[in-house]
């Protein structure tokens, strides 16, 4: 549904997009991560056509953005970031307006408003005045707005920013929910979103995709990933990596903790040791008390901690 | 017909705008009470014994206009940039121009109602005389076409800025040359200054093509005057807004 080409944006001479590709279907919902101004926002004005882009191209349904720009919009919903909306209108005449301009009239607004105030949960404060709402309602709003003609496409900047973690879980379940029908990208600083909603992650930084994945398989790309963490009792932490250090698979030993004779220390496996780690670990450790021997998954932090930020990451870790 | 649907639903979520904030009451009483003062004490409206409103009512509008039209004006573009809703509005599915020209027309037919209810003035010099209703009529023409350029002025101030503050002097002080290139005493001193640029210069002024209106004259010049005023300020309020996307 969304095609992104070799976009590019410029803001004078500062690339804020440089040279996206990548693409959406239906059914999908695509996380899209990145450190504050990496591009997130600007790739998505450009797709929804608020930005033009400066060079590339975006179709939607098959539309350009740029040449048949209203085409392309009659199938996006889009939830800017901040979540703006009329402050002086009420949530209903917010709605109706929005549903109106979306060519829907009579009955088939009246529906369509009522399916996204049920969605949103907006019933309590549908005759109150945008100025007055909290800002998980404003949000919703909002949301609701961007939702109203049931699109194909949604576009979502940061859509769970500033709600509580009741509203956020329900905002995920939405997504989920939606994404099974149409084509979703939403951004988000949150990487526990990506596990929970998204079907795929770009992670974008400085202009760049710099990863392109399924949450799984970008969680691969951890250090972390494989890696055992072993805690013992009654042992010096200098024997406990020295034996480690001696296991074929291992290629690193840090030391988590050291203290009242306990040691927990983690062990990085060489790379296509492939689950092996545990048995062999623990075969080392088989004279210890062992109190926890466990293997771990890839920690998406951590991921994008070290493709964002290469050069601390390593300490980090 | 879809086109014309999408600015009459803008049109209608902009005037509601309006009166749901105090600005549109605040306006109309200012606008009806300068008039009302204006017309009968300083414009000796009484004292001068004829049945006409052009002098005593109708010559002040370009003034009232100067401060309160950029008034009405001032938030149409800067309040969406200043809350992001101009997001929202320009990502829809309808075109910038049908955007624009639905705000500009809620603005000027806010303007028509407030021009509307000065009807008891004529009200009143119907009841005192026998004045020429024909030439009310156009001076009203007149007067709303005057106000929809410098209307369409503040749509240019108003989308250069996110300030209403700012948008409001800048679009005053434009509104000031409009009026003063036609001002009898600014006229006097370029005579004697540059007398082959007076006829330029007062072209450009609303005054010199209000006066038409004034006196009865409904001029297809005068008409083209204002109209080109407001095309062409609507035209270059959607180069800004573009320009300001382009980045």
């Amino acid at each position: 549904m969304i095609k992104v080409q070799n976009l590019a944006k410029l803001f004078g001479t500062k690339r804020a997009v440089d040279d996206v590709s990548f693409s959406v279907n239906r059914g999908e919902v695509l996380g899209f991560l990145g450190p504050n101004g990496a591009g997130k926002s600007t790739t998505m004005r450009v797709i929804t056509g608020f930005l033009p882009p400066s060079a590339g191209s975006v179709t939607v349904g098959g539309f350009d953005v740029v040449e048949h720009a209203i085409q392309a919009r009659r199938l996006i919903g889009y939830l800017p970031e901040n979540a703006p909306a009329y402050t002086d209108m009420t949530v209903l005449g917010f709605l109706n307006f929005a549903a109106e301009i979306r060519g829907l009239r009579g009955e088939a607004r009246k529906q369509a408003v009522g399916r996204a105030v049920e969605m949103c949960f907006l019933e309590s404060v549908l005759h109150q005045s945008v100025e007055t709402l909290s800002k998980g309602y404003r949000h919703r709003t909002c949301f609701a707005q961007s939702i109203i003609h049931d699109p194909d496409v949604l576009v979502l900047d940061e859509p769970t920013d500033g709600l509580d973690p009741n509203q956020k879980h329900e905002v995920r379940q939405l997504i989920r929910r939606m994404g099974e029908k149409k084509a979703i990208i939403f951004s988000t600083h949150i990487l526990e979103e990506v596990d929970a909603a998204c079907t795929r992650a770009i992670i974008i930084d400085r202009g760049k995709i710099v990863a392109n994945g399924t949450p799984q398989e970008l969680r691969q790309k951890s250090e972390w990933a494989g890696a055992v963490t072993l805690r013992v009792r009654n042992v010096a932490a200098g024997t406990v990596s020295t034996r480690l250090y001696q296991v074929p698979q291992v290629k690193r030993v840090t030391v988590v903790e050291d203290k009242d004779g306990h040691v927990t220390v983690r062990a990085f496996p060489r790379s296509g040791a492939n689950g092996a780690l545990v048995a062999a670990v623990g075969e080392a450790a088989r004279e210890w008390q062992i109190e926890q021997l466990q293997a771990e998954e890839g920690r998406l932090d951590e991921v994008f901690r070290s493709i964002t930020m290469p050069d601390t990451a390593k300490e980090a870790a | 017909m879809n086109a014309w649907h999408n600015v009459w639903t803008i049109t209608k979520r902009e005037l509601g705008a309006y009166f749901t904030a105090p600005l549109a009451y605040v306006f109309i009483v200012i606008f009806l009470l300068l008039c009302g003062f204006f017309t009968f004490f300083v414009g000796g409206f009484f004292e001068r014994q004829e049945a006409s409103l052009v002098r005593p009512f109708f010559d002040w509008h370009p003034w009232f206009y100067l401060f309160l039209v950029p008034a009405v004006g001032m938030r149409l573009w800067a309040e969406e940039r200043r809350v992001g809703t101009i997001e929202l509005l320009l990502t829809m599915p309808i075109t910038a121009w049908q955007a624009i020209v639905g705000k500009f027309l809620a603005s000027w037919l806010f303007l028509a109602l407030a021009l509307a209810l000065t009807f008891p003035v004529v009200l009143t010099v119907n009841y005192l005389g026998d004045p020429d209703n024909g030439v009310i009529l156009t001076a009203y023409i007149g007067s709303w076409l005057m106000a929809g350029a410098y209307l369409a002025i503040s749509c240019i101030t108003s989308a250069l800025t996110r300030s209403q503050v700012v948008s409001f002097i800048i679009s005053l002080v434009v509104c000031l040359f409009l009026i003063l290139a036609g001002f009898p005493p600014v006229i006097n001193v370029l005579e004697q200054v540059a007398p082959r640029l007076v006829d330029l210069v007062t072209s450009f002024s609303v005054m010199t093509h209000f006066e038409g209106f004034q006196k009865g004259v409904l001029d297809s010049r005068d008409l083209l005057f204002f109209l080109s005023v407001i095309g062409f300020s609507l035209f270059t309020t959607s180069v800004i807004l573009r320009t300001h996307r382009a980045g």
